[in-house]
């Protein structure tokens, strides 16, 4: 199995988000980068295929010089090589598919696994894109999966709303990773030490023959309106219970 | 020019979900007159009186039994002939688990842009349009433009109005080439993920427990809180991680983002995660025992106190205002 895992990087999700003023980006000063937390799952997923059934794991991530370092993360946990697409532009989510989709066209694969979402652009999108442009079927919100490596094919469960979806597709496929899917690894100290002597590939978006067009594009960004300062009940259970539910009716109107 | 706009709907069994009635509204807000429904499988014609008191001037139904079966690669090749057929260069999509996944790959076939997860979607310039959209978890919001001919947004649920507008509804008769034998990804199998009968992300008001509810035998008395109040019941995510609830009530950033009139944060003392996931809430009350948890800051009404105490009298006066309506 030949397995292409991508992953961004992202802000720490502890990290309280500042708009940069008059801009359409955030003030990245004091920024923890990390995996994106679903893409751990991804790399989870992919080595734990690879343990049952051999072949090769590769990271992929698209990004600035930072991104180097998430990418040496995901080899400390055991990923065979990585690749890099080093990019300084602001991308949209057809821009980071058509660049995924490139590198595996070039790569070849027999899987592409993503994280069902990115905790930054919150879009949700590059998956299923990639699977689009590359022409290969797609399964969102995994959180079960078995390979059947003689017929080719996966199974998949995927989270609805309240329910639980069972998909069967061939592959070559796109699957995206959601929570519960699995248990991701800590990297251990030998895996940390050989990780450095790991293949990292510079790729940049003029080798790989894309110009950056979005589709998408951010006009504004702000911060989210601060509520009210609360009405906060202190005293006995019973009275500050009847207070709470008399503004919920009287003055909220909700109920 | 009016934008042509297609409301791609999701639909059991002859039933459609709140979201599709809110786009519909919020469709025909935007361009009166120019709403196409699109719906899928055998009960699709079902729908059809309700579709149209909310907004659809036309119906495309996809009556085949094929279309039963959810496929992405199968409906995604569909709807890119719908819009084909009937010219459409708006798109909205439910922001559900089926919406989320079938519109990125719609969007990936027609080389549109796509805005996921939106919460308000407004007239611009030269028919484009100006969408909201709540970034790393509604810690930011962010308003996007999408500048390909076709433009393409998927809503989030629970947000926008319902407004009847009474329209013809006409069934359409658009033909579609659907080869199903070769469809590739399938969906074989749906069963009930047990926990919560409501769904978090629809429900209008949630009762939600953390750590502080100190084992899984309590929830009980949230459990009651909701019943009494007609709520949902969700949780923070270590007592999800812990196992005390089903891994579906996890609330947050990573977990799922919920926009109900009043969320309920009770023992939970208001992680930054966490509140990413409940900052779309129109009001927020906090149960905590602790004054200075950082949830107080974030909420509009607070009671501090042993929730042991309070949750239970809260229960009682939320009983005694519903015999008095
Ligand atoms: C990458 C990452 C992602 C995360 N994503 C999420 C996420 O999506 N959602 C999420 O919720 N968390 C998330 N977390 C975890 C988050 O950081 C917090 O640890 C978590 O939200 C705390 O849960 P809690 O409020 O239930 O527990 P605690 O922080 O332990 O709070 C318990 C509260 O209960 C109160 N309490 C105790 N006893 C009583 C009583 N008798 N009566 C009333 N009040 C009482 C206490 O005062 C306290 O405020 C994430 C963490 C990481 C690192
Ligand atoms: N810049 C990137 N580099 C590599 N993978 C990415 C990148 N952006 C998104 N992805 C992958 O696509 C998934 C979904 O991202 P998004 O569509 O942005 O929410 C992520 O979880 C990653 O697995």
């Amino acid at each position: 199995m030949k397995i292409l895992v991508m992953v961004k990087q992202v802000p720490d999700t502890a990290t309280k988000v500042r708009v940069q003023p008059g801009s359409t980006s955030i003030a990245t000063e004091g920024i923890k980068w990390v995996i994106n937390p679903y893409d751990e799952f991804a790399i989870e997923e992919s080595l734990r295929i690879k343990e049952r059934l051999g072949g090769e794991v590769i990271v992929v991530s698209v990004g600035p010089q930072r991104v180097e370092e998430a990418i040496r993360q995901t080899l400390a946990m055991g990923a065979d090589r990585g690749i890099h697409v080093k990019t300084d532009d602001v991308l949209d989510s057809q821009t980071t598919a058509e660049i995924l989709a490139a590198v595996a066209r070039a790569e070849g694969f027999d899987l592409i696994v993503t994280g069902k979402q990115a905790v930054d652009d919150d879009a949700a999108q590059v998956g299923p894109l990639t699977a689009v442009l590359l022409d290969v079927p797609q399964v969102t919100v995994v959180l079960k999966l078995d390979v059947n490596a003689d017929a080719q094919r996966l199974v998949a469960e995927r989270e609805l709303e309240g329910t639980i979806e069972v998909v069967e597709l061939p592959y070559p496929a796109v699957v995206t990773a959601q929570r519960g899917l699995n248990e991701p690894r800590y990297p251990t100290l030998p895996n940390i030490m050989k990780a450095k002597k790991k293949e990292v590939r510079v790729e940049t978006l003029e080798g790989l023959g894309i110009k950056p067009a979005l589709k998408v594009r951010i006009v504004a960004l702000s911060e989210p309106p601060e509520r009210p300062a609360a009405k906060i009940l202190t005293g006995d259970p019973v009275e500050t219970a009847q207070q709470l539910v008399d503004l919920l009716h009287n003055e909220a109107k909700v109920l | 020019m009016a934008n042509k706009i297609l409301v791609v709907l999701e639909q059991h069994e002859g039933k459609v979900r709140r979201i599709a009635l809110e786009m519909l509204s919020l469709a025909q807000k935007l361009s009166a007159g120019n709403v196409v429904a699109l719906t899928f499988g055998s009960q699709s014609g079902e729908t059809q009186e309700i579709l149209a008191r909310y907004g659809a001037d036309q119906i495309v139904a996809l009556k085949e039994a094929a279309f039963d079966q959810y496929s992405s690669d199968g409906f995604a090749d569909a709807v890119k002939q719908v819009v084909n057929a009937v010219g459409s260069d708006v798109l909205f999509f439910p922001a559900t688990a089926w919406g989320k996944d079938l519109a990125p790959r719609t969007a990936g076939l027609l080389g549109a842009g796509l805005a996921t997860d939106c919460t308000a979607i407004e007239a611009g310039q030269d028919g484009r349009l100006v969408a909201t959209r709540p970034i790393y978890a509604g810690k930011a919001i962010a308003t996007v433009v999408i500048d390909s001919p076709i433009q393409m947004f998927s809503l989030r649920p629970n947000i926008q109005p319902v407004v009847e507008t009474n329209r013809a509804g006409q069934l359409e008769d658009v033909v579609v080439t659907t080869h199903s034998e070769a469809w590739r990804a399938k969906v074989t199998a749906v069963r009930a993920q047990g926990g919560e009968t409501l769904e978090l992300t629809e429900a209008e008001i949630i009762v939600s427990g953390g750590r502080g509810m100190k084992g899984p035998e309590n929830f009980k008395l949230l459990d009651a809180l909701a019943m009494e109040l007609g709520a949902a019941v969700g949780s923070s995510r270590p007592v999800a991680d812990e196992g005390w609830v089903p891994h579906s009530y996890h609330i947050g950033q990573t977990g799922k983002v919920v926009s109900p009139n009043v969320y309920f944060a009770i023992g939970i003392s208001g992680a930054i995660q966490h509140l990413a996931g409940i900052s779309g809430s129109k009001y927020i009350v906090a149960i905590n025992s602790d004054p200075e948890a950082p949830i107080f800051k974030a909420a509009n009404y607070g009671i501090v106190g042993n929730l042991f105490e309070v949750v239970p009298a809260v229960t009682e006066a939320v009983r005694k205002l519903k015999a008095e309506q």
